[in-house]
């Protein structure tokens, strides 16, 4: 059916939304800032100068997340504001293209995020040092931040054409992603005990990936129906 | 589609819904013994589990019948998915409740988090209670229709993932496995569960019938009223979440 083949499609889209993101520097830049402001918030809020294990996890990830819905909230607003949504369905290619490619440059985006937060983090905040189980980490912030793509894209994908944008995206979003705060805390907590890094227990990442997994597939499989006629 | 679609067999299922209700709390209170550790306030389990239980496979109807609108795009499905999320969400208020008067019985605390079941509720709730201002930020119905179906179908999968991941997190503390309940009761115990449970899913499907009857009866009374005044742009003064035939 489509001239084109999807993978040009998702390029061109990637390619498009990551230009975008560079001349206006919309998302990333606001989402690094939010993070390191919440970081001191928390110090203030928890009246803690460094903390470890579970609490410092659970900060660490909250604060990601509450960041990551600021680039949700963004993630489509081009695309409906200024036409894109009709240019592409006007377009002969497949639809999931435009899923396959949202999903990759908010995964991008986080990514860009972490690379900010994590050291902001292990400055301000972090008691140890996040030194030796960093490989761990990073696993762990890869894994999280593919469900949060994929979820994150679906509640844009939702939100973007209702009349109260900036309220549906948190009310849907947070619930959705409470199972991969559960899993990415509890799995990063053992890496950043006082005593030194433990080993993750293997559910953490097992669960990570098995929402990745169903989301992925169900977010591509209903994301054709988010797309107007 | 006509009225006697929704309505057929509504009496009879409204006769045993009242049967089993009434009599499973008859065997509540004079039938099931009391439990040896927590006495007779073990006997709000007969309530809250059969609420839960029930409200959750609502959930998952609510994602099936998405599904549905969706392959067929026939409204009558979006209206059924509409109102079996709107049951269960009733249902799910009275889990959580019985479940925190359950918990502050038992264990002296309105909330307990080490209850991963009270607690994936918790989540379940919040998320389903996003579904009907979804609808209703949404002008255009089929539109609404369209996005209310998805949202019921990513729901419907997260209801057991997010069981997972919960339990997951506490099994350290509350080591459990699913099929406990009806495990080590004995057979009078059992037996009055059932009957609780039966009388729950087939109030669900009363409840349901009913609500499907009404808003079927509510919309033909509208489009009866369009045709009178003979005006065809004639819109409704008070919007509604609800979907429209």
């Amino acid at each position: 059916m489509s001239a084109t083949p999807t993978r040009a499609v998702v390029a061109a889209l990637i390619r498009k939304d990551l230009r975008l993101e560079l001349r206006t520097r919309e998302s990333v830049p606001a989402m690094a800032l939010f993070s390191v402001s919440t970081f001191v918030l928390f110090h203030f809020g928890l009246d803690a100068r460094s903390l470890e294990g579970n609490m410092a996890a659970g900060v660490f990830w909250v604060t990601l997340l509450f960041a990551s819905v600021l680039a949700v909230n963004r993630l489509f607003v081009a695309e409906r504001e200024e036409g894109g949504f009709d240019g592409f369905l006007l377009a002969p290619v497949d639809r999931t293209a435009l899923f396959l490619a949202k999903a990759t440059v908010l995964f991008c985006f986080l990514v860009a995020l972490q690379l900010v937060a994590v050291p902001a983090f292990a400055v301000l905040l972090l008691e140890p040092s996040p030194g030796p189980g960093l490989l761990e980490l990073v696993g762990m912030l890869l894994l999280a931040d593919a469900g949060i793509a994929v979820v994150g894209t679906l509640v844009g994908a939702l939100a973007v054409q209702t009349r109260a944008r900036e309220v549906i995206v948190p009310l849907l979003a947070l619930p959705l992603m409470i199972p991969i705060v559960i899993a990415a805390a509890r799995g990063t907590a053992p890496l950043w005990l006082e005593a030194g890094a433990a080993a993750v227990p293997g559910r953490w990442p097992a669960i990570l990936g098995l929402y990745d997994l169903v989301f992925g597939l169900l977010a591509y499989a209903v994301f054709d129906y988010l797309l107007d006629e | 589609m006509t009225q006697a679609k929704f309505s057929r067999g509504l009496v009879p299922l409204s006769i045993l819904s009242v049967v089993l209700v009434v009599g499973g709390f008859a065997m509540v209170f004079f039938y099931a013994p009391n439990e040896a550790d927590q006495g007779f306030v073990q006997k709000i389990f007969y309530l809250h589990v059969p609420l839960a239980i029930v409200a959750l496979i609502g959930f998952v109807a609510g994602g099936v019948y998405g599904i549905r609108f969706l392959r067929s795009g026939d409204r009558v499905h979006d209206l059924r998915s509409y109102v079996a999320i709107h049951v269960s969400l009733i249902l799910a208020v009275g889990a959580l409740i019985t479940g925190s008067i359950w918990a502050k019985a038992s264990w002296g605390h309105w909330w307990v988090w080490d209850e991963p079941t009270l607690v994936s509720f918790l989540i379940v709730f919040l998320l389903y209670a996003c579904y009907q201002p979804l609808r209703f930020s949404i002008e255009d119905p089929e539109r609404q229709s369209r996005y209310a179906a998805v949202f019921a179908i990513v729901g419907g999968a997260f209801v057991p993932l997010n069981f997972m991941a919960v339990r997951a997190a506490e099994a350290f503390t509350h080591p459990r496995v699913l099929g406990t309940t009806g495990g080590s009761m004995p057979g009078s115990m059992r037996l009055t569960f059932l009957v609780s449970l039966a009388g729950m899913a087939v109030l669900f499907v009363t409840l349901c019938k009913y609500e499907l009857t009404s808003k079927h009866a509510s919309f033909t009374l509208r489009s009866l009223k369009r045709r009178m005044a003979g005006d065809d742009d004639w819109v409704p003064v008070r919007r509604s979440a609800a979907p429209q035939l």
